[in-house]
């Protein structure tokens, strides 16, 4: 196919899921009905660590109306995304390790019923001491242990090594040290979890609808959980209100709707309240975080030292992933020729923490484009001429052998400098106006799966007849992001027909075919390498019919808008249902099978060829690119800092929806500017969230959105099908720096600790003019 | 709890439900009259979701008890597209502008921009946002629905549509 001459493919078009969104048609889980449908609930512990002595639950089962109740003992398997660190249980098992985790649920005729159950079931709760801190946890890890085989109350720790920083730092000319820390905030996704599970005595089959972004994974969970063979569980995804990685995993009301439906031979829903969205997290880890960057006297980048100690919470989750991915993090989008990380994801008695939208990836990059900014005025230069030096190019290899085919960073940079002024604009305007630059990268596709495999990460079947026209089976999960109308072009564009004509099953382990999930920013990507597969071979097939009816050779047809056509005949001219209709009574429904493996590199230091632990996280086959020149408004009596204009600039390689890609783009600006600026779950000395809603919750709303101005650069990358690469978490990673470097421009303070609030800002003004008074 | 027979005049049908005192309309329009594409984000009045139109005027039915609502004309997402099934502007609008990602917000969204166009039929951006601002939708970023608004207000007033 040549490259660009696409008809499908970089049109904007409407979501094919968009009119039942727009009418209220969209059948969301919550929104589903069954025959005999029994409502549950769940109960959750007052304290943050405590041993559970005993549960009585007798008055609870008593109680009309109420059909089961469950505990943590009626499902001891433990499950986890990672399975080497696989330490969650459906409901707590003799120990709670946060405030709010689940200890047992009950299955009643309603919801009401089942409210009043969880009063009646008594629980003997004996308090243990409360951490909340990674390093008084760390400390205090000989006296209170959160987990009785985590030593140190550490889950993991990382040591990196690539090349050699310490003498590369000897060399620098300039050299910043600094300490960071990254706030504790949630995704919010506007709808809360909700299960409903039907399990069927009679045939031993399980099926739950699920409000999840990782069916095959949420698929392996349960047979876990539920003791069940993978075959005899079947999950659906219904519409999806939203996910930025919080459904990136399974959750308890899955396995208590399974659990409970079992019991009772009835089909069961659980759906969450937002307090229970809040407490049951997953949300992004705080960081802390000390940085050292070394420059020569070229200013080129010598070496990075990066130390990072993560809040984790009370499970494993997603927590060894996101850490390693941290220390990948600092090896791009600049060249780095020596790194060293040293890491550690601690427990602490708060709600977990797992991933959030560009995961791993906003912690570090906050900390290295804040750091560049600032060496950058130590060399008497421009922040953005810092960042041009360093950029990589495409084809660049980094010293942890990451691979970069292609990449248009320079490009971003380039745009956004031009399109907001901000070399004319920086360091000129009044005090409390200022504009910020910041780049960032991430992956797009994954190298790996969660558990020892080697199969194909993504299988696309395509079933082509006079029945169905085009059917496209998948199991992507449209979790808002739009991945089912980017299919549907991805199909037509290599079968030749329109979107409209084609028909997308997905989000379903049955149905579907296999696919990991929508995480790591890999569907686009694997999807369109499985579809190219896969059309290719109905096309084959599909071309020697087409050539036969027309009378001339398969190799000089071409197939665009619904026709087959001799190249060099254009007289020689068929309609493409025809062909379909001919294949389909001569032979039959036709299919085609795609499949995509990411290429594997090995996790090495380059230098001396050595693995290193953790390294091949963040491996990718491509990866995505944006930059940011943010502009803002401090007012110096109230402390607020309002972004005034986001100017952007992304390399997402071909866009297959320039629409939906701008959607993506805008909406991970005003997302990561909730945590720079307003979003925090504060929790008391007891562990007790205090700000679990929405209103005390602050993220932003319309009043918020700043002047947005967004640009798809022109790129392409050969290595990719169709040129794609990842739109929805590349632009998260520039913000927060690029707001923060604002404000130093605005009021010349720079911040290391998030969120900006008016507290923190008016703290640090006053404390300015404190020093400016001294001297 | 002892129940009680109401009658609700939703998208212009009568619906006879039985009713506890307490319930609140965004249960009974969900559950008892099975209109789902009213939506629950949050049960406390903070993001808009469950946005319907009492008497012309948005509310928030999950602080609104169904009780209080009898004699009232309530209108849902549902009862937006005409009789023929086309789409109202604002609906268009929205789809023709990428101002859909999840869609969880969308019903609310679309409900709270009728209630604010009657109002304000030529808002400027400023009036839009102000409209909308009890709406949180965590997908888009807003800037799509603001300018979907601002094209629905315009198709509207050029073809005098109500």
């Amino acid at each position: 196919m040549d490259s660009k001459n696409f008809s499908q493919v970089g049109r904007s078009v409407t979501r094919i899921d968009g009119p039942d969104k727009v009418k209220g048609n969209a059948i969301y889980t919550d929104d589903m009905v069954m025959p005999r449908m029994a409502h549950g609930k769940i109960k959750r512990s007052p304290y943050a660590h405590a041993l559970i002595n005993n549960i009585d639950y007798s008055k609870a089962l008593a109680l009309p109306g109420v059909l089961a109740v469950i505990t943590g003992k009626d499902a001891p398997n433990k499950w986890g995304i990672v399975p080497q660190t696989a330490n969650e249980v459906a409901l707590a098992v003799d120990k709670v390790r946060f405030h709010g985790e689940g200890v047992a649920a009950v299955a009643a005729l309603d919801e009401e019923t089942a409210e009043a159950a969880l009063e009646l079931i008594e629980v003997e709760y004996e308090p243990l001491p409360v951490l909340l801190d990674p390093f008084e946890s760390m400390k205090r890890a000989d006296e209170v242990l959160i987990h009785e085989n985590e030593p140190n109350n550490i889950l993991h720790q990382g040591e990196q090594l690539f090349g050699d920083p310490d003498q590369a730092f000897a060399r620098c000319k300039y050299i910043l040290e600094k300490d960071f820390y990254t706030s504790y905030v949630n995704h919010a996704f506007l709808e809360p979890q909700s299960s409903l599970a039907s399990y069927d005595p009679q045939s031993e089959q399980l099926q739950l609808w699920s409000s999840n972004q990782v069916p095959h994974y949420l698929h392996r969970q349960l047979s876990i959980v539920m003791e069940m063979p993978m075959n005899k569980i079947r999950v659906t995804l219904p519409a999806v209100g939203g996910g930025f990685g919080g459904k990136g995993e399974a959750c308890s009301s899955d396995f208590c709707a399974a659990l409970l439906s079992r019991k009772t031979g009835r089909p069961v829903r659980v759906t969450y309240d937002r307090y229970e969205v809040f407490v049951t997290n997953k949300g992004r880890h705080p960081c802390y975080m000390k940085m050292k960057i070394g420059l020569d006297e070229d200013g080129l980048i010598q070496a990075v030292d990066f130390d990072n100690t993560m809040d984790g919470g009370a499970y494993a989750g997603w927590g060894m992933v996101v850490m390693f991915y941290t220390t990948s993090m600092i090896h791009l989008p600049y060249r780095v020729p020596n790194a060293r990380a040293n890491v550690r994801r601690v427990y602490t008695n708060k709600p977990t923490c797992g991933a959030m939208r560009g995961l791993g990836g906003v912690q570090p990059r906050y900390a290295m484009e804040c750091m560049l900014d600032e060496l950058a005025e130590m060399m008497g230069i421009s922040a953005y001429e810092l960042k041009m030096k360093n950029a990589v190019e495409s084809g660049y290899r980094s010293v942890s052998n990451l691979y970069v085919p292609h990449t248009e960073y320079k490009k971003c940079l380039q745009t956004v400098v031009e399109n907001s002024g901000y070399l004319e604009k920086h360091g000129k305007q009044p005090f409390g106006k200022g504009i910020g630059l910041a780049g960032g990268y991430y992956i797009s596709g994954t190298a790996y799966t969660l558990y020892l495999s080697y199969k194909p990460h993504t299988t696309v079947l395509i079933r082509v007849d006079t029945e169905g026209g085009v059917t496209v089976h998948c199991a992507a999960a449209d979790i808002g992001q739009g991945c089912n109308t980017v299919i549907a072009q991805m199909a037509a564009e290599v079968l030749g027909v329109h979107y409209e004509d084609v028909h997308v099953v997905s989000g379903d382990t049955e149905l579907g075919t296999f696919d990991l999930g929508s995480f790591a920013s890999r569907v686009t990507y694997a999807s369109g390498a499985a579809i190219k597969e896969a059309a290719g071979q109905i096309n084959e097939k599909l071309f020697e019919v087409a050539a036969g009816m027309l009378n001339c050779r398969a190799d000089q047809l071409k197939v665009k808008d619904r026709y087959f056509t001799s190249v060099f005949e254009p007289r020689k001219t068929i309609e493409w249902e025809k062909v379909v209709d001919v294949y389909t009574n001569t032979v039959g429904t036709l299919t085609g099978i795609g499949h995509f493996s990411p290429p594997r590199l090995k996790g090495i230091d380059l230098t001396r060829g050595e693995r290193v632990q953790g390294a091949n996280i963040g491996h990718s086959p491509t990866f995505g690119f944006s930059a940011q020149a943010i502009e803002v408004d401090v007012d110096v009596k109230t402390g607020k800092i309002r972004v005034v204009k986001v100017t952007e600039a992304g390399d997402c390689g071909q866009a297959v929806n320039p629409m939906s890609v701008e959607g993506q783009v805008e909406g991970s600006i005003m997302f990561t500017m909730g945590q720079a600026l307003y979003e925090e779950m504060l929790l008391d000395e007891d562990g007790r969230m205090m700000n679990a809603c929405l209103h005390h919750y602050k993220v932003p709303t319309v009043m918020e959105l700043p002047e947005m101005n967004t640009t798809i650069v022109d790129s392409y990358d050969p290595t990719a099908p169709f040129g794609v690469k990842e739109s929805g978490e590349g632009p998260v990673q520039p913000t927060i720096p690029a707001i923060v470097n604002a404000v130093y421009d605005a009021i010349g303070i720079r911040f290391t600790e998030l969120p900006l609030s008016p507290e923190k800002v008016l703290k640090a003004l006053k404390e300015k003019q404190e020093i400016k008074g001294k001297l | 709890m002892k129940q009680q027979l109401i009658q609700l005049d939703i998208n212009n049908q009568i619906y006879e439900v039985p009713i506890n005192n307490r319930d609140l309309l965004v249960d009974v329009i969900r559950k008892k009259v099975g209109l789902t594409g009213t939506k629950k984000g949050c049960g406390e009045g903070d993001c808009g979701a469950c946005t319907v139109l009492v008497d012309g005027a948005p509310i928030l039915s999950c602080l609104t008890l169904a009780v209080s609502c009898q004699g009232k004309k309530i209108t849902t997402i549902e009862g937006l597209a005409d009789d023929q099934g086309n789409l109202h502007p604002i609906q268009q609008s929205f789809l023709d502008h990428g101002a859909v990602q999840c869609g969880f917000c969308t019903p609310g969204m679309i409900l709270t921009t009728k209630a604010m166009l009657d109002k304000n039929p030529q808002p400027d951006d400023r009036s839009i946002k102000r409209g909308i601002a009890g709406n949180i939708c965590r997908c888009t970023g807003y800037k799509k629905i603001v300018e979907a608004i601002g094209a629905s207000a315009k198709k509207i007033t050029a073809g005098g549509i109500k």
